[in-house]
């Protein structure tokens, strides 16, 4: 390490104040502080309390992130491959794209029972998607951040994670690049850069895609990487489904002209198709997991959406419909299917957009999770709800937090003056 | 039980699925320019909150009763041998210059009644109060209540539900701007620039409604 660290310190004069590559200092402290630990002290009256600061924190989120990544890898590729299986045997044209030329090329079949096979053809899709992100979002980032002067943070390395890991599979790339280019642009760089938002930036990029091209990220031909497939996904069936919702999942129509079936376990382990690394509940639990236990995602979000959930679907439950089978769905289905376990735990707890009072985050997660169950039950546009919740729940979050410190103040006056 | 689900369907689409800020993008002088902190958000929102309930019903009386095609047909009783039959008459190209007339009158009512009981918010609001008479908002709730053909109960359920869906919209949006006090915006886009920006992504995040029928 030494040997490196005399390095950055020799071509530091050149960032410095007055040096020829002053302009480019962001570039220069942000890869300083990737590898090496700050060397800035708090001024001023702040009292340090941890020795965390935002770049850990930030990182923390990221390990958090790998053990669905790595699944929702394995998962991309065990879909495509079973379902390359099936269209074979019932003579289905697949039309193969270059994923599967460079898969042939390492010399690696379409197996769904081999680890290889699997991980490595999700990874061929998953790995583009994220080199992409990285590639348009970080330079975007950096020429902001040299332009105005802001650092680099790890705040990029969470939004650049978090939206590959929502779009399927089989997105072209080049929305991709549109996406987070709006994403970072209009929805964080705008406003300053990283803890200046209020709109989670990687739901803000995949809210842009969603309805600028809803053929690429919804529907029942995207979920599983090979082209011609078709096979809805649980929320999809359910949503067109005749007598009960949950029944209807035990015979979901494939291309291949069988039908299959999604069981709860499926869901909860995340064998199921989706977006790259929302499918598993447990891995999502696992996250959650991290994040408490270092102190960074809030508990109070996590457990007031599931609340939430809980609240309204029994609410609905107890409604009914003769018309809308969506209303029969029991809370323990809605919260292991579609995104909702990642949003819930990734998304929602991003401490920049969501409220700062932890009353606020009571009320705020249970805003989000009332939110889902309606859009997926009475919304028919949208199957899922998650996305469009926490946008709703990050736009009301600030006036939440006024209401909570108003509140507050009201007390305190009333108790000091008696 | 009907009626309590056709006014609940119509109250829940004005405030959400057609909110007039953020759906129909109305109202947005007084929307960008008043909501710089909620406190006065809250004032201006309650404020055009009484309007609409106001104004609606009352647009509607005016022209369910003299501007719609065949709405002057009761004054046939009181001049049997007239030559005009007025049940004909179609006055609806009126209605425009009618409904501003009404807007116009509450609103003064409004300040006055304001400027009487409530002082601290006449003077908060300031110019934006008279600036309500001109406000696409109300109008445009007058107008969608002619295009719709609400009766009399089903528009004060609609005027009112049009006036909470703004209210909460500002108040949401002062929220936010509140808290992009902290931010740093760059400077072409201070001021109005981010404000407009900030109601395209509140819009967006309003799209969640968007497809629901009631």
């Amino acid at each position: 390490m030494k040997p490196l660290r005399d390095a950055f310190d020799r071509v530091h004069p050149y960032f410095a104040k007055g040096g020829i590559l002053e302009k480019a200092y962001p570039v220069y402290e942000s890869i300083d502080t990737f590898l090496f630990t700050p060397g800035e002290t708090t001024r001023g009256r702040t009292h340090v309390r941890d020795g965390i600061d935002l770049k850990r924190m930030m990182i923390t989120v990221v390990f958090a992130l790998i053990p669905v990544t790595l699944f929702g890898m394995w998962n991309a590729g065990y879909q495509a491959n079973s379902a390359i299986v099936k269209m074979t045997e019932a003579d289905v044209p697949i039309e193969y794209d270059w994923h599967h030329s460079v898969h042939t090329f390492f010399g690696l079949g379409h197996d769904p029972g081999s680890f290889a096979d699997n991980f490595i053809y999700g990874a061929i899709f998953f790995i583009p998607i994220y080199a992409v992100t990285m590639f348009v979002g970080g330079h975007i980032e950096m020429i902001f951040s040299v332009l105005r002067g802001h650092e680099i943070n790890e705040g990029f390395l969470v939004t650049g994670l978090l939206f590959p890991l929502t779009l399927p599979p089989s997105i072209p790339l080049w929305q991709v690049a549109l996406g987070i280019a709006f994403g970072v642009i209009v929805a964080k760089e705008v406003f300053g850069g990283t803890g200046r938002n209020f709109l989670n930036v990687a739901l803000a990029s995949r809210a842009f895609l969603y309805f600028s091209y809803a053929a690429s990220i919804s529907g029942d031909k995207v979920w599983t990487a090979v082209d011609g497939f078709s096979g809805a996904t649980a929320l999809g069936q359910m949503a067109i489904a005749e007598g009960g919702a949950i029944e209807s999942l035990d015979s979901v129509q494939y291309v291949w002209g069988d039908t299959g079936s999604i069981t709860w376990m499926s869901s909860f382990l995340g064998t199921i198709q989706g977006s790259i690394g929302e499918t598993s509940a447990l891995l999502c639990l696992v996250g959650a997991g991290i994040l408490i236990a270092a102190g960074i995602g809030s508990w109070r979000i996590m457990l007031s959406v599931i609340l939430g959930v809980i609240g309204t679907t029994l609410l609905l439950n107890a409604v009914g419909s003769e018309t809308n089978p969506m209303f029969g769905v029991p809370f323990y289905w809605h919260l292991v299917i579609g995104g909702l376990a990642f949003g819930l735990v990734f998304m929602a707890t991003d401490p920049v957009s969501a409220s700062m009072t932890n009353t606020g985050k009571w009320f705020y997660g249970i805003l989000i999770g009332f939110m889902t169950v309606l859009i997926r039950v009475i919304n028919p546009a949208f199957p899922e709800g998650i996305m469009l919740a926490i946008l709703f729940g990050n736009v009301f979050a600030p006036l939440i937090d006024y209401f909570v410190v108003q509140a507050n103040v009201r007390r305190r006056v009333a108790r000091y003056a008696s | 039980m009907n009626l309590v689900e056709a006014h609940l369907s119509i109250f829940l689409k004005a405030v959400f699925v057609e909110n007039l800020a953020l759906a129909f993008f109305l109202g947005m002088c007084t929307f960008l320019a008043v909501s710089k902190s909620v406190k006065t958000a809250i004032g201006l929102g309650m404020a055009v909150i009484a309007i609409e309930t106001i104004t609606v019903p009352a647009n509607q009386a005016i022209y369910s009763l003299l501007l719609k095609k065949g709405a002057l047909g009761w004054a046939n009783q009181f001049i049997p041998t007239s030559t005009i039959d007025f049940s004909t008459i179609d006055l609806s190209f009126l209605s425009f210059i009618s409904f501003i007339g009404v807007i116009a009158a509450l609103v003064q009512i409004l300040e006055m009644f304001l400027d009487k009981f409530m002082p601290a918010l006449y003077n908060e609001l300031g110019i934006f109060l008279p600036l309500i008479t001109v406000n696409c908002a109300i109008l445009g709730a007058s107008l969608f209540m002619q295009e719709r053909n609400y009766s009399f109960g089903e528009s004060i359920t609609y005027g009112f539900g049009c006036g909470v869906g703004w209210a909460l919209a500002i108040m949401a949006l002062a929220g936010i701007r509140e808290k992009l006090k902290y931010s740093d915006v760059p400077p072409p886009l201070r001021g109005l620039g981010i404000t407009f920006i900030t109601t395209g992504l509140m819009a967006l995040a309003f799209m969640s409604f968007s497809g629901i029928t009631l």
